[in-house]
């Protein structure tokens, strides 16, 4: 029933595709720009935000510069409260993990509340393969895997979808999975939330084995943290019996003190809130309290691959708040879905080249330059992360590893001079300059990168450079 | 190799020669707390369009029964420090049955006034965590002197091996173009009696 993001085509084809779709162009500026503003409003009420980012930045580095250590208390506390703890060099391995504790309890379904993670090993095709229905339980995810469709955006993953798309999905499919929608069904949001509720409700009172990601993993007490608004994660976490936890390695921090931080930055830079609806933490299991079989999965799938790219590395940092994306003009226009992964826009363009490798396939090595290199990103990132420094050092990467193939691509060519004046403020205003503002786009890209242009309606290139606007809007004291 | 030792020995491979980082800066700690720190806290909650209400100890058993209204399928946790005599004590409902309650009722651990949030660790009087999940309204009860400044103290001040439920206003979701809408799993209605000078 879902799709699936394997042999996506590169960047620059799928934002073509992307970019013809009028309608999810306009959702996504509506969606952003709407949560671009909630998020300024309740940053600026805080008066040590940077102070709060500075630490939320040097927790993590502490953490992943001693991950080896974390990992194994984090591992001792969670065995000492009752929890399994399962260890998963790839996606394969830990799919199976979930698979074998499904099987064990003879169940041919589970639920699931929304996890990159999981997302990112491909955990619902594989338990589909095996006959085991994996049934996600937030609105959008619901809405994304009743569609038979992609999510787009983080947080929003539905965003590409307007209230009648939703509607008709729900209509025709919802029969499908369990209750069906009710025949009157209307397109105003509350009715459909309102169908969802009743159509869930059955699958959470039902439910054995429920699958989870975490948003963080406290090494000294052994416990994982969900953060969510709906309270499909709460259902999920506590009414079944069993309950697997798929967690990446780099969501630990070390001590539960920690969490001050970042659940202070996470629902503000999230979905703009001063607190998201619903927090869960547990350690391991609580007798007569939630799910008495519980499980962990500690995945590497790529981290340490990350972790050993000394500029890259503060990528893992990340706590996929995608305040980035909402920032970020590339991913305004293109969604989502151009970026052919689950994490899509700038910590997308660059966690997933970290991730699988540079030189691995030419739909990743296109995501680096899936970028304008304008810094939105990094102002607005709670931990920190320096996406530009980072793009630039890939880009550097790609070129590199496509230097060994014996005729260079046009791209490759390109980008190497793209990369070597990004890579320096001082250079780009001065392309910026030779380039002339005022005339079309295409007079200082179009000839060099003919198959790039040729997907863009050729803008002319503003007046005055976002690089100076940015300069200026800041200089009189404009927010972002 | 394990995987747990081929993780393990890679980790350390990865980050052998990075670089020591700095201390955690903790400035963000140890703010004073601000004067009023009730009345920010009610007025946080009311934003998420939570009801509030207000009492002396010696009226909180009406000022239940009002946030109830005529609902008299509640059900509520050992250790409640009110009596309401048609309320069911959980006694490990199954799911299916605590979907028949319309009410519960329970304490909190901590409300934190810079958020708006309640925090329940599940001790007596909160009761396990499924009980003020499935019924579609939860009133949940706060002593003034629960009340906190912001999130670092109320992370002081509880305790990571109980199991927690962090709640900022009823349950909402904003997935169907980005229009608010409260109540999808979570209890629909949520009220927060804020009990003064105890
Ligand atoms: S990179 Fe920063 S801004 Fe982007 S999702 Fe991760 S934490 Fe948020």
């Amino acid at each position: 029933m879902s799709a699936t993001f394997l042999g996506m085509p590169p960047f620059p084809t799928a934002a073509r595709t992307a970019l013809a779709n009028e309608q999810l162009r306009s959702n996504l500026r509506h969606a952003t720009g709407t949560i671009r503003a909630k998020r300024a409003v309740v940053v600026a009420e805080v008066d040590d935000w940077e102070d709060l980012r500075t630490a939320g930045a040097a927790v993590k580095d502490a953490a992943l510069r001693h991950l080896d250590e974390h990992l194994v208390v984090l591992e001792q506390a969670l065995t000492a409260r009752g929890a399994t703890v399962h260890w998963a060099r790839d996606a394969a391995e830990a799919c199976a993990v979930v698979a074998d504790v499904a099987r064990a309890h003879g169940v041919d379904e589970v639920v699931k509340v929304k996890s990159m993670a999981t997302q990112e090993i491909g955990l619902n095709e594989f338990l589909a393969d095996r006959g085991i229905a994996a049934w996600e339980t937030d609105l959008a995810e619901l809405i994304v895997q009743l569609g038979g469709d992609l999510p787009s955006h983080i947080l929003v993953p539905a965003i590409h979808r307007n209230r009648a798309e939703i509607r008709d999905i729900f209509r025709q499919r919802m029969g499908a999975a369990g209750r069906p929608a009710p025949v009157d069904l209307t397109d105003d949001p509350g009715d459909l939330a309102g169908a969802a509720r009743l159509h869930l409700r059955e699958k959470f009172l039902r439910a054995r084995v429920a699958v989870s990601g975490a948003n963080f993993a406290v090494a000294d007490t052994g416990t994982l943290v969900v953060v969510e608004s709906e309270g499909n994660g709460r259902m999920c976490l506590t009414l079944p019996e069993v309950l697997v936890t798929v967690v990446g390695i780099e969501k630990v921090v070390p001590t539960w003190s920690d969490l001050d931080v970042f659940f202070q930055l996470l629902p503000r830079s999230s979905t703009g809130e001063r607190m998201n609806p619903y927090t869960s933490t547990w350690s391991g299991v609580t007798q007569g309290d939630g799910p008495q079989e519980v499980h962990v999965v500690l995945l590497d799938n790529g981290r340490t691959r990350a972790l050993a790219d000394p500029v890259g590395r503060q990528a893992l940092r990340c706590i996929r708040c995608s305040a980035c994306l909402n920032v970020c003009p590339v991913y305004e226009r293109v969604g989502g879905h151009a970026y052919g992964s689950v994490y899509p826009g700038p910590i997308g363009a660059i966690l997933n080249p970290l991730l699988r490798g540079v030189g691995s396939d030419p739909q990743t090595d296109s995501l680096p330059y899936a970028s304008s290199l304008c810094g939105a990103c990094l102002e607005v990132c709670p931990v920190k992360i320096d996406i530009p420094s980072v793009l630039v050092d890939l880009r550097r990467q790609v070129v590199d590893a496509h230097r060994r193939q014996r005729v260079p691509t046009p791209e490759a060519t390109v980008m190497r001079a793209a990369a070597w004046a990004f890579g320096d403020a001082r250079r780009l205003s001065l392309g910026e300059r030779l380039a002339g503002l005022g005339a079309p786009a295409s007079r200082w890209l179009g000839p060099l990168v003919p198959r790039w242009s040729s997907s863009r309606d050729m803008p002319t290139v503003p007046r005055e450079s976002f690089r100076r606007w940015w300069r200026r809007e800041r200089a009189e004291g404009g927010r972002s | 190799m394990s995987a747990r030792d081929d993780i393990l020995a890679a980790v350390r491979a990865a980050v052998a020669t990075a670089p020591e980082p700095p201390a955690v800066p903790r400035a963000y700690r140890g703010h004073p707390s601000p004067e009023g720190l009730v009345d920010l806290f009610l007025e946080r909650v009311a934003d998420y369009r939570a009801t509030v209400m207000r009492c002396a100890p010696g009226d909180l058993l009406a000022t239940v029964e009002r946030a109830l209204g005529r609902r008299r399928s509640v059900i509520v946790p050992r250790g409640l420090p009110i009596e309401l005599p048609y309320a069911t004590t959980d006694s490990g409902h199954t799911a299916t049955e605590l979907d028949r309650f319309d009410a519960v009722v329970t304490t909190a651990a901590v409300g934190i006034a810079q958020t708006g949030t309640l925090v329940l660790d599940h001790g007596p009087g909160q009761g396990r965590r499924a009980l003020s999940l499935v019924p579609d309204r939860h009133v949940c009860l706060v002593r003034a002197g629960q009340v906190v400044s912001g999130v670092p103290e109320a992370i002081a001040r509880l305790d990571p091996g109980r199991p927690q439920t962090w709640i900022s206003g009823p349950s909402a979701t904003s997935d169907i173009e980005l229009s608010r809408v409260e109540g999808v799993h979570g209890p629909r209605t949520l009220i927060v009696v804020l009990v003064d000078g105890a």
